[in-house]
């Protein structure tokens, strides 16, 4: 099980990265972005509500902080990390532009991934009466954690509208594979760079 | 338990004849520590792990006295052969601090100077005093960086001074049930525990040894006041409840609701073994500790030095020293960008669960410890 296969918006992200940066990851699960992200050489610390992931973070030796995304980043400096990411965690929030808000006052950028519902599937599969169901929305309807369902344009349109400025956009099939062109018809998960407007 | 007991232990003395000026001013020209060792420390003594205690704690924290077999260490649960912190791996040291009674120089020691116990004039120590004297314990040791300094409550008090005081000394600090510095309100639970025993009449100003006395009420109340403190609303509902004594009498005063008769059990218990100097001390340790304090109240300027890696330790239903207060030490840690973890363990008792057998509890110190470098 290697990440690369798992989690193809870790390639992306780290990309972004240099080595000496400081990174918070929110909802940072057992911390495999933030291994992986150890092995290039940057400093991270996860936040993480999940006690089983928690642990499973601790046993894998990355820095941890219990807590929900609230009460987590309420307690930091403003700009006390270089890059803050929500690594498919975006469409479980339901303040949404508080946590963006937040995430661009402790970071210097953000970077937020997440399934692109416009994603030519699942427009298919409303199409076809039912509600999507794939890689990247592994979820059934009645037992899906995400409260918040958008697509790139929509998010696109709500960092215009909160004056946060898109740096850098990566997007991605289900296969991991990167999309070039009509990329919210065709991209699975959409992962981008956004900073403050200065 | 006990097939993982590290076995029968033997206590030590270690005796400084190098004098300790204390931060209250007054100089120890000789003074001693009892402490106990479980585990091998290897060659290159980089395994060593300090385990420091908390109020009523002391050196005896894992194993048992061959000739007392029910005397098991405070903390045996955690230290032994294949438990989380193991004794395969590990070298533990269990050490009595200064002000103690349980064989380290505290008030009921002689004083040199008068040849009677120290008594009230045994100088009040602060964690820091505690710290240089746990370091000089380790230089006896052959012992130039710990591993891993470890404390529940006061205890992880001391593993924090010990990365602010000497960070060069400390790989791993593991704080637990802590808090960066007592709220008044902690300082006023301290301080009624310190009238009960202070306005006790066999206290005699502190000096009650020369009068073959013990102020046992004064410590009995002071225990069962915080003890009331270390257990939870839930869990005194759950197990007390409104529950009576079959035997109990009604309207009058006697022993009549279980959780009286509890907390008087604990009371009488405690009061029958502790020394009530001992105890004001502890207190006042805490009551004066708060690293920030030099650093304008700036914890995270207090901590910019430290060195050490942290796990930071926190139980839901311990309002004594709520996790809000395990945050501020991770924030300020955070800000410094040291390396540091926080578990906030969802227990039901109270602040006491830093000492209970909690598997989760123990799989995140054991996890933590495992990835320990040595």
């Amino acid at each position: 099980m290697t990440h690369a296969l798992k989690r193809p918006d870790f390639a992306v992200i780290a990309g972004w990265m240099k080595p000496g940066e400081s990174v918070l990851d929110l909802g940072c699960g057992a911390g495999e972005l933030l291994q992986l992200l150890a092995a290039r050489g940057l400093r991270g610390w996860g936040i993480e509500r999940d006690p089983g992931h928690v642990l499973a973070a601790i046993e894998n030796g990355v820095n941890v902080i219990q807590s929900n995304l609230e009460a987590g980043l309420a307690g930091f400096e403003d700009n006390a990390f270089d890059h803050v990411v929500l690594s498919r965690t975006l469409q479980t929030v339901r303040h949404t532009q508080q946590i963006l808000a937040e995430m661009l006052r402790v970071g210097h950028e953000a970077v937020i991934s997440f399934p692109n519902f416009a994603y030519w599937k699942n427009r298919m599969a409303v199409l076809n009466g039912r509600m999507p169901v794939s890689e990247d929305l592994p979820y059934q309807w009645y037992d899906t954690p995400n409260v918040r369902f958008f697509t790139m344009l929509d998010f696109e349109g709500l960092c215009n509208a909160m004056g946060i400025v898109i740096r850098d956009r990566q997007v991605l099939d289900e296969r991991g594979n990167t999309v070039t062109e009509e990329h919210n018809f065709l991209g699975s998960l959409a992962v981008y760079r956004i900073g403050r407007d200065d | 338990m006990s097939e993982r007991s590290i076995g029968p232990v033997t206590a030590r003395r270690f005796v400084c004849a190098e004098p300790i000026t204390l931060a209250a001013g007054v100089t120890l020209p000789t003074w001693e520590l009892a402490y106990e060792t479980y585990g091998t420390l290897n060659a290159a003594r980089s395994n060593a792990v300090l385990i420091c205690h908390a109020l009523s704690g002391h050196h005896h924290v894992a194993g048992y006295y061959a000739d007392d077999p029910k005397n098991i260490g405070w903390w045996d649960n955690l230290i032994g052969p294949g438990k989380p912190l193991d004794t395969n791996r590990f070298f533990v040291v269990g050490v009595n601090n200064l002000g103690g009674c349980h064989g380290s120089t505290g008030p009921s020691s002689l004083n040199p100077a008068t040849g009677e116990p120290w008594g009230a004039d045994f100088p009040v120590v602060t964690v820091s005093d505690w710290v240089r004297a746990q370091a000089k314990l380790a230089d006896a040791l052959g012992i130039e960086s710990w591993a891993a300094v470890v404390g529940g409550s006061l205890g992880g008090m001391q593993a924090l001074q010990w990365a602010i005081d000497l960070p060069e000394r400390v790989r791993h600090a593991l704080v637990i049930a802590a808090a960066p510095w007592l709220t008044a309100e902690n300082i006023a639970f301290n301080d009624v525990a310190r009238q009960a025993i202070i306005t006790d009449p066999e206290f005699h100003g502190g000096n009650f040894y020369r009068y073959n006395a013990r102020p046992t009420r004064g410590l009995r109340l002071a225990r069962m006041l915080g003890h009331i403190t270390y257990l939870s609303d839930d869990q005194m509902a759950e197990k007390f409840g409104r529950k009576r004594r079959p035997s109990a009498g009604s309207y009058g005063f006697g022993v009549e609701f279980e959780i009286e008769s509890y907390l008087r059990y604990q009371g009488d218990k405690f009061a029958g073994w502790f020394d009530a100097n001992t105890y004001l001390l502890m207190t006042k340790a805490l009551d004066y500790f708060d690293p920030a304090e030099a650093h304008g109240g700036d914890l995270a300027a207090a901590l910019a030095g430290a060195r050490a890696k942290f796990l930071v330790v926190a139980f839901t239903t311990d309002w004594r020293f709520s996790p809000a207060r395990s945050r501020e030490i991770v924030n300020a840690l955070v800000k410094n960008k040291h390396a540091v973890s926080y578990s906030e363990i969802t227990s039901p008792h109270g602040h006491d669960a830093f000492l209970m057998d909690d598997h989760y509890y123990h799989a995140v110190l054991a996890a933590y410890l495992r990835n320990a470098e040595i």
